[in-house]
């Protein structure tokens, strides 16, 4: 089982509608997956149209009084299931801070998953905190969205730099572009450069669409409900890219 | 799994997409899929009888074999690669490698998969939504149309599926399903539907011979024809499988018939009409006596791995002239037992004995309680007589003796055994076996050190045998001869317990318990 994380400090750069579009094709491809929404505003949650609640609230899935298994829903989507958003999540820095070795608790939550699922997704909020400690401790592989500017890349580099500094466990981070606004000279430029410079940073790079705004009215992945547009062909190449860095083996072998 | 009823699944699909009520909302899951399925079991229903269902899965040009629990309950899946697909009937070591095959293997043993039913299905599916427009179950409604063991159509089956998480709303869907007209709780499996609307049965097997049931006061010479009618049926059902050899068990079974056939003419023939016992038992005889070679040969193919690998001087590779030997010698076998087989005489001797079974008509006075009593005290009185002569200093024959002796009186129990309380038949036949069992070791490892000398010789003047394969044939024969010495060893003792008092005493009181009406007025 290979868990990937979508992350970054910073709200509104993409986590979730990444999170959900590689999920989906993810589970197209026929890997059994599981997305865990641990934001508190539960936006994947609603994509997938599955109530943000969780019997116990968070605090019960963290010391274990309540297995994560027993709170994991079926999706709309076969071989995708959801491990919903509860309000409760706003405190999980708390429920972590008193139990044993926090930084690695997620790990060993999702460890029971591992004859069931090939792939977990979590989709963090945007904050560096115990939390996100945690999810970088679990994770194989980070997928961090970057708006194309240069403050962006500089934050990008104090992840590496932090990550770098784990004992043990280090996750393999692939960057991407999001939020793409060819028409921006910087934005542009940018993409052009990097990419070719940095192997940390993916060629698919996710455009500022409508459409892909869309997925909270239609809610559904836009590879789902556009799979013939550009936003959904970005998607399917980083998730190519994704498969190939996480070194996930074909699920059909 | 629900019943729709006979063409209710148009019905019902059309009622649910307008019940939706202000929670729960259906949508159309798209096109109707074909799904074509044939449903694998051993001839003898090896794997329904272990409780498993095996079927393969062809959909999408995409085939898969699923074994589940009769239940439904998924057991193993395996995708069957692109190209040709397996040919049945096939043994469960040509399934692909995987949990399937070895749970499959497990429960068919030496037995080949070959297919029970066949059907066609359109499969349509309805998404049953929640109020958030999520889908909270799905609705699959099959239906299927059976093309083997006959052409057949089946009512549409519903099956809800809930959506993980959603069990508790998905209950109140089923539960409104099931209040619909035209739809029922349906227990049976697909298989089982299907079979059901061609007519058959899981489970049911004409090829083993068994007990026919009797009346106690039934003329004897009818039940008598009722039994060998039933032994004819066996030796029909087998024929087939045999002459294709699908698997070694035909055979067998089909020998097991003949065997029943036989001493059912010599021992209880004077019940039937004057000379036709006498008529066809030489035909029998002949019959029984062409199918020996093979099935010897079989034994020994059967038996092979354990040889092979029991060796301690010798080497598994040692042996592979004498394997190949066997495998030669059974093809041609094989070849004379078809031609007999399937030739005029093979033919004439079913059908006149058929003709024959059918023009008896009861005759007398003697009831099949009375004919049971009589023979079965008479050989039981055989069998503990020869067993009582025998002495360490007896030769081997005196054992076959026995054995042939026991294998009567064991026929006759059983072949009267509807006649019988059933927990002492079963408690007789149990005594029975364990000598019978010591006995066909001791005289199949008798038969099959001479056979392996003869083979020996064979192999000698053809000059196509190395000599360590001789020296590995050799540690063989002396496994075998110390298995029949530890068998001659155990006789004593299990012929003691045979004829004991109350062994004796619960046998006796088998053949006293086919009933009191000895003779019928009628």
């Amino acid at each position: 089982m290979k868990v990937l994380a979508t992350y970054n400090i910073k709200g509104g750069v993409g986590k979730t509608a990444t999170a959900v579009n590689l999920g989906y094709l993810a589970a197209r491809d026929g890997y059994r997956l599981l997305l865990w929404d641990l934001d508190p505003q539960g936006a994947a949650s609603f994509l997938f149209r599955v109530k943000p609640r969780v019997k116990g609230g968070g605090e019960a899935l963290i010391r274990g009084r309540r297995p994560l298994d027993d709170a994991i829903k079926g999706t709309d989507f076969a071989g995708l299931d959801l491990l919903p958003a509860d309000f409760t999540y706003r405190n999980l820095d708390l429920a972590l801070d008193s139990a044993k070795q926090p930084a690695k608790r997620l790990a060993s939550l999702l460890a029971p998953l591992r004859g069931e699922y090939d792939i977990v997704v979590l989709d963090c909020p945007p904050s560096i905190s115990l939390l996100s400690e945690s999810v970088l401790h679990a994770a194989d592989l980070l997928l961090v969205p970057l708006i194309p500017t240069t403050l962006s890349v500089r934050t990008l580099d104090q992840l590496t730099e932090f990550v770098a500094g784990f004992n043990g466990h280090q996750p393999d981070i692939l960057a991407f572009f999001s939020m793409l606004d060819r028409r921006k000279r910087l934005h542009a430029q940018i993409l052009q450069e990097l990419p070719a410079q940095r192997p940390d940073i993916a060629t698919a790079a996710i455009p500022a669409l409508s459409l892909i705004e869309q997925m909270s009215v239609r809610r559904a992945p836009v590879a789902a409900f556009a799979p013939r547009t550009a936003a959904a062909r970005q998607y399917r190449e980083l998730w190519r890219e994704a498969r190939e860095r996480a070194r996930l083996p074909d699920p059909r072998a | 799994m629900l019943d729709g009823g006979a063409g209710a699944g148009s019905h019902v699909l059309q009622t649910l997409a307008s019940a939706g009520d202000d929670h729960l909302g259906w949508e159309n899951g798209g096109t109707a899929r074909t799904i074509r399925r044939t449903w694998l079991d051993t001839f003898d229903w090896r794997l329904y009888r272990a409780g498993l269902t095996l079927q393969q899965v062809l959909r999408g040009g995409q085939a898969e074999l699923v074994l589940a629990s009769r239940d439904g309950d998924l057991v193993a899946t395996e995708r069957l690669p692109a190209g040709p697909r397996p040919k049945w009937p096939a043994m469960a070591a040509q399934l692909p490698a995987g949990t399937l095959r070895d749970a499959v293997a497990r429960a068919a043993g030496i037995r080949a998969l070959l297919p029970v039913a066949r059907a066609v299905s359109s499969v349509g599916e309805l998404q049953a939504l929640n109020e958030d427009a999520k889908t909270i179950a799905r609705l699959a409604v099959d239906r299927m149309a059976v093309t083997y063991p006959a052409r057949a159509s089946v009512p549409a089956r519903l099956t809800l599926l809930p959506v993980r998480g959603y069990h508790g709303q998905a209950g109140k869907v089923g539960r409104a399903i099931g209040s619909l007209p035209g739809v029922s709780a349906g227990a049976d499996s697909a298989l089982e539907a299907a079979l059901a609307a061609a007519g058959a049965r899981p489970g049911e097997c004409a090829g083993k011979p068994s007990p026919v049931q009797l009346a106690p006061d039934q003329p004897a010479a009818q039940a008598m024809a009722a039994i060998l009618a039933s032994l004819l049926a066996a030796i029909d059902a087998n024929l087939p499988g045999t002459i294709r050899d699908i698997d070694t068990e035909f055979l067998h079974d089909l020998r097991v018939a003949v065997r029943w056939t036989r001493s059912a003419l010599k021992l209880c023939g004077d019940a039937l009409p004057k000379g036709l016992a006498a008529e066809f038992r030489p035909e029998f005889s002949w019959l029984g006596d062409l199918t020996t070679p093979t099935r010897d040969l079989d034994v020994f193919l059967l038996g092979y791995p354990r040889m092979a690998t029991s060796l301690v001087g010798g080497s598994e590779a040692d042996l592979v002239p004498f394997h190949d030997f066997l495998a030669d010698s059974r093809a041609a076998a094989y070849r004379r037992l078809v031609a007999g087989l399937r030739s005029a005489r093979s033919g004439r001797l079913r059908g006149t004995w058929r003709a024959a079974l059918g023009d008896v008509r009861p005759a007398g006075r003697l009831t099949v309680a009375g004919l049971a009593d009589i023979k079965i005290a008479a050989a039981h009185h055989k069998a503990l007589r020869t067993g009582r002569e025998i002495t360490p200093a007896s030769p081997a024959e005196s054992l076959h003796d026995l054995r042939k002796r026991c294998k009567e009186l064991r026929y006759l129990v059983e072949m009267f055994g509807s006649l019988h309380d059933p927990e002492r038949l079963s408690h007789a036949v149990r005594e029975l076996k364990a000598l019978q069992d010591c006995l066909g070791e001791f005289q199949d490892a008798d038969v099959q050190r001479a056979e392996i000398r003869g083979i020996a010789e064979q192999m000698m003047d053809g000059n196509r045998v190395p000599a360590q394969t001789l020296l590995a044939m050799g540690e063989i024969v002396a496994g075998l001869a110390v298995r029949q010495a530890r068998a001659r060893a155990q006789f004593a003792g299990r012929f003691a317990d045979f004829a004991g008092p109350a062994s004796r005493t619960r046998l006796a009181a088998l053949a006293r318990t086919a009933g009191p009406a000895r003779s019928s007025r009628a």
